[in-house]
C-alpha cells in the first residue's frame, strides 16, 4: 500500500512548481481512488517508477491552465511544443523530488509527454490509482499516482 | 581632480561574458536567455542536448554555461566533463530538477561551479548567475 509520506512527496513536487515558477501556490482537492485508468486532460507528463514500487505517476492538465501558467512565467509562445515542454517540466520536478526523498530505492524514468484527452498512460489494468486534484486560479489539473 | 586622475580611481568595468544555454526544454532556454539582460552576459547560443552543446561550444567559445542534467543523447554530467577539458576556466551553472545531494556533488566534482534547482524564480536565477560571474 502506498504510504502517506510517498504520496506527499509527489504532491509537494507538483505544488512546488506552481508556487515557485508562477509565484502563485496551487491548492489540493480531496484525493480519491479510481479503478482502471483515470482520464487525462489535454497534456500529460509521465514518470515511470520501478524498484521498491512499480507503476506510473503523471500530471495531467488542460491547455487553458497551461496557457495561464506560461503567461505567469513571462512566456508568450503558447505552441503545442511549449505545452508539452511545460508538463514535462512539472513531471521533471516531481521526479527530482522523488529522487531526493526516496533515493536509490526508486528507479525513476526520464519524463515522457502525451497529449489528448484519452491518452495512453499505460496504467496496469486492475490497479487502483490515487487521484489528487490540483487547483490553481480557476483551473483544475490532476496528479495521478498508480503504484504498487 | 583632473580627467586622468578620475580615470585612475574609477572601478574597472567588468568585461562582458559570453553565455551558452543547454537545456532540452524550450521554455527553460528562453527563460534563462531573458534573464541574461540583468547580468554582464551576452547570449551566444542555446543547445537542446550534450552533443549539440559541444558543437556550439567549439564554435562560440562561451565563458559561462548553464547546463541541464537530464537530456537525450548526451546528459549534462558527461557534457560538463567534456566542456571543462576544452576550456578549464569556463564557469558552469547546473540548472536541474534533480535536487538530491549526490547529483549536485557529482556535477561539482566533474567541473560545475554552481547548482540551481528547478523550478526557480527570476531572482534566484539572477543571483545564481551573479554569484557565478562575481570574480570574472
Amino acid at each position: 500500500m502506498l504510504q502517506e509520506q510517498e504520496l506527499k512527496t509527489f504532491v509537494e513536487g507538483t505544488t512546488n512548481y506552481f508556487e515557485i515558477a508562477a509565484q502563485q501556490p496551487a491548492s489540493i482537492g480531496s484525493p480519491y481512488l479510481v479503478s482502471g485508468v483515470p482520464t487525462t486532460y489535454d497534456y500529460t507528463g509521465i514518470i515511470t517508477i520501478s524498484g521498491k514500487r512499480e507503476g506510473v505517476v503523471y500530471f495531467t492538465a488542460p491547455r487553458a491552465m497551461l496557457t495561464v501558467l506560461l503567461m505567469k512565467m513571462q512566456e508568450n509562445d503558447f505552441s503545442h511544443e511549449n505545452m508539452c515542454d511545460l508538463v514535462g517540466e512539472v513531471a521533471n520536478t516531481i521526479s527530482g523530488n522523488a529522487r531526493r526523498d526516496f533515493g536509490r530505492e526508486f528507479v525513476i524514468s526520464v519524463p515522457s509527454v502525451v497529449h489528448g484527452e484519452r491518452a495512453d498512460v499505460s496504467v496496469v489494468a486492475g490497479r487502483r490509482s490515487f487521484v489528487i486534484p490540483i487547483n490553481w486560479r480557476s483551473h483544475s489539473a490532476k496528479l495521478v499516482v498508480a503504484l504498487k | 581632480m583632473n580627467a586622468s586622475n578620475a580615470q585612475l580611481t574609477r572601478p574597472a568595468a567588468k568585461r562582458t561574458l559570453k553565455l551558452m544555454i543547454v537545456d532540452d526544454s524550450n521554455i527553460m532556454r528562453r527563460r534563462i536567455e531573458r534573464s541574461q539582460q540583468f547580468a554582464q552576459l551576452k547570449f551566444v547560443g542555446a543547445a537542446a542536448n550534450g552533443v549539440e552543446a559541444l558543437a556550439l561550444f567549439k564554435r562560440t567559445d562561451p565563458d559561462v554555461v548553464t547546463m541541464d542534467l537530464t537530456m537525450p543523447q548526451m546528459d549534462g554530467v558527461e557534457c560538463i566533463e567534456k566542456i571543462v577539458q576544452l576550456k578549464p576556466a569556463v564557469r558552469i551553472l547546473v540548472i536541474s530538477a534533480l535536487n538530491d545531494k549526490a547529483t549536485a556533488i557529482d556535477a561539482m566534482e566533474r567541473g560545475a561551479n554552481g547548482f540551481l534547482n528547478k523550478p526557480f524564480t527570476d531572482r534566484q536565477l539572477t543571483e545564481a548567475l551573479a554569484e557565478l560571474t562575481r570574480d570574472a
